[in-house]
């Protein structure tokens, strides 16, 4: 581990409201992502991980702003960037793989064109470098037959093989940080799998610092070395994956692992966490999960939580620690 | 081979049902052929002796059946009105409607289109606001008072034309396409405003799609992610419109070709139904129904090209 590759300091992303006020969805979020791990981003649906890895690329929807914060990466912050320089960025340093491998692609395009698309836009390369390469990488994420996959059109692959084909497009330039948000989320177990595998193997050979979003413990345990829980738009722990699954001192944290179903406790009723997570234009306490969290204090409710070192990588925001 | 088999008897099929369905309402709706070429002055005699000539006075299917048999052959039959084979008045009058059309075609996709990215890419400019406010007005604005406007400012008032003056092609032909221009003008604006208006809006609602998002995250800029991606989507959703448009304009505009005195299909047409001129009417509206059928399928062949998710059934 070589120092940090991405630097985010007091990130804090607001959703224009249909009055037209701006409701703060991620709260002044710091965090760094190390040169070559595997970070894992985890929380419910609604907690501000995939508009977090959105700001990170560059790609918030239009009603979302970056209110504070910066973005480093190699000493620029991708905040205040160009457009122009945004788009040399992305897709070549940087780039991204969704959670919805059916619609990401385009439907009228061939798989060669969309997956060779980035080295077109990105450097000048012969159509045969392109071939080539999109056959490698096609090859390297393992589809059976790459020569077919590259004439084919998107609605003739399965919903595994255009995630793969998401992979192959998201690494053809051997970008430094790959996204990944919920990239296993709606493929069956198997290709999960294989998925989680192939990904593991991009950052092992090729180095690619790989950021990954899940709502999955189970999933986030079998591919990263750091982990951070985010809880409606802040962050409440952070973690090596030991730590977090091992010893997890949020509340939060641990209501999340204790609903993964595991083999020892078939048959019992899987415990969950009661109520939901706040939607952005709900007021929040000074703890947001104070009104959910079953240890709750008194001063949970009046006070915000501090931030409490108990290792040198685990963090957690909470009074009980 | 299935398929344009199919094709074909559904455009067998319909023309059949229209030319039944035209000959039922022309025989519902009072009117008499005879009567009216010779006026009121007529005596019965007069009138039943030109009935029997004209075979009007036969019984509905005697009428039908022989004007079937012979449309099978290739032989429209004769007009009641201007005494003459159906087939040579058509001879006059087709190109002049089909040289309309196809000058106001190319206006209308050679405008539309480019409008309707430009107001998508554009968007939330002014720009996009006045091209949103002239195609409301292109569609609003009834097309015989836009002739009459165009007349008077673009005939009158700067005399770029002369308004009523038509040229023939046999005559002149720079001339004809002279004359033809500003009627294909007229036949445009509201096509080219409809035309804008499904472009922009296809085109914005493809921009919210995933894959444009993918291809921002692989830093496409806008002109690339416009052209590249956008554009083929959106014409796929506008490809049925092309299709009315061009079936429309081509059947000939009553309108225009009143409002303008050009002797084509559109002011045959009108002229055949208020002189109750069966044979003529009758294949007039044959032609357009031929038109229209012909032209969605060839909308469903273009989508099929354009869109590899669709594809011709029936074929091996």
């Amino acid at each position: 581990m070589t120092g940090n590759i991405l630097q985010i300091r007091d990130l804090t992303l607001s959703v224009a409201e249909r009055d037209g006020s701006m409701a703060t969805a991620v709260d002044h979020i710091s965090f760094d992502v190390r040169e070559g791990e595997i970070l894992g981003i985890v929380g419910e649906s609604g907690c501000g991980k995939s508009l977090t890895v959105m700001a990170l690329m560059g790609l918030l929807r239009d009603d979302v702003k970056a209110t504070d914060g910066q973005i480093l990466f190699q000493g620029e912050d991708l905040l205040k960037i160009s457009p122009k320089r945004r788009r040399e960025i992305s897709g070549k340093d940087m780039s991204i793989i969704y959670q919805e491998p059916m619609t990401s692609l385009n439907p009228l395009m061939k798989i060669e064109k969309q997956v060779a698309e980035p080295l077109k836009l990105h450097g000048k390369v012969t159509k045969e470098e392109m071939h080539q390469k999109a056959l490698d990488l096609l090859t390297e994420v393992g589809i059976q037959d790459p020569e077919a996959c590259l004439k084919a059109y998107p609605h003739q692959l399965s919903g595994g093989m255009r995630q793969r084909v998401m992979i192959a497009m998201a690494s053809i330039c051997s970008p430094r940080i790959l996204l990944a948000d919920e990239p296993t989320t709606a493929l069956d177990v198997t290709t999960q799998a294989h998925v989680l595998d192939l990904l593991k193997r991009i950052n092992r050979e090729y180095g690619a610092t790989i950021v990954f979003i899940s709502h999955d413990l189970g999933v986030i345990n079998r591919i990263c070395d750091r982990v951070i829980v985010m809880y409606a738009g802040k962050i409440v722990e952070t973690g090596t994956c030991r730590d977090i699954l091992d010893a997890p001192c949020h509340e939060y944290t641990r209501g999340l692992i204790r609903s993964i179903p595991t083999r020892d406790r078939k048959g019992e009723e899987l415990p969950c966490i009661p109520g939901r997570v706040p939607s952005v234009e709900d007021p929040r306490e000074p703890c947001p999960f104070a009104p959910r969290c079953q240890r709750a204090l008194e001063i949970c409710h009046k006070e915000a939580p501090p931030s409490v070192r108990i290792d040198e990588d685990h963090t957690a925001c909470c009074h009980l620690c | 081979m299935k398929y344009f088999l199919r094709k074909t008897l559904i455009l067998v099929l319909t023309v059949f049902l229209i030319s039944v369905f035209t000959f039922i309402a022309f025989h519902i709706i009072p009117g008499d052929p005879a009567g009216l070429i010779l006026g009121t002055n007529a005596t019965e005699e007069q009138l039943e002796a030109l009935r029997e000539q004209l075979g009007t006075n036969r019984p509905l299917s005697e009428q039908y059946s022989s004007w079937i048999s012979g449309f099978v052959k290739g032989d429209f039959g004769s007009s009641i009105r201007y005494r003459m084979p159906v087939s040579a008045l058509l001879k006059g009058r087709l190109p002049v409607t089909l040289a309309l059309g196809l000058i106001s075609l190319a206006i209308i996709l050679l405008l539309g289109i480019p409008l309707g990215i430009l107001a998508a890419r554009m968007r939330g400019t002014w720009v996009e606001k006045v091209i949103h406010f002239l195609t409301i007005l292109g569609i609003s604005v009834p097309n015989f008072f836009l002739c009459i406007l165009l007349m008077w400012i673009f005939g009158m008032v700067l005399h770029f034309f002369t308004p009523g003056e038509y040229i023939s092609y046999t005559k002149n032909l720079p001339g004809f396409f002279r004359s033809l221009f500003w009627p294909a003008i007229s036949i445009a604006i509201p096509q080219t405003a409809i035309l804008t208006k499904y472009i922009r809006t296809a085109m914005l609602e493809e921009l919210g799609e995933d894959y444009v998002r993918t291809a921002r995250g692989k830093g496409a800029g806008e002109t690339w992610i416009l052209y590249l991606h956008v554009l083929k989507n959106a014409i796929v959703a506008v490809v049925p419109l092309i299709g009315m448009i061009v079936a429309s304009v081509l059947s000939g505009s009553i309108i225009i070709e009143q409002v303008y005195g050009i002797p084509g299909m559109g002011k045959l047409l009108i002229g055949a139904v208020t002189s109750r001129d069966f044979p003529l009417t009758q294949t007039l509206v044959i032609y357009i129904t031929v038109l229209i059928v012909i032209t969605n399928f060839l909308v469903d062949i273009a989508i099929q090209l354009i869109d590899p998710r669709i594809r011709l059934s029936g074929k091996s």
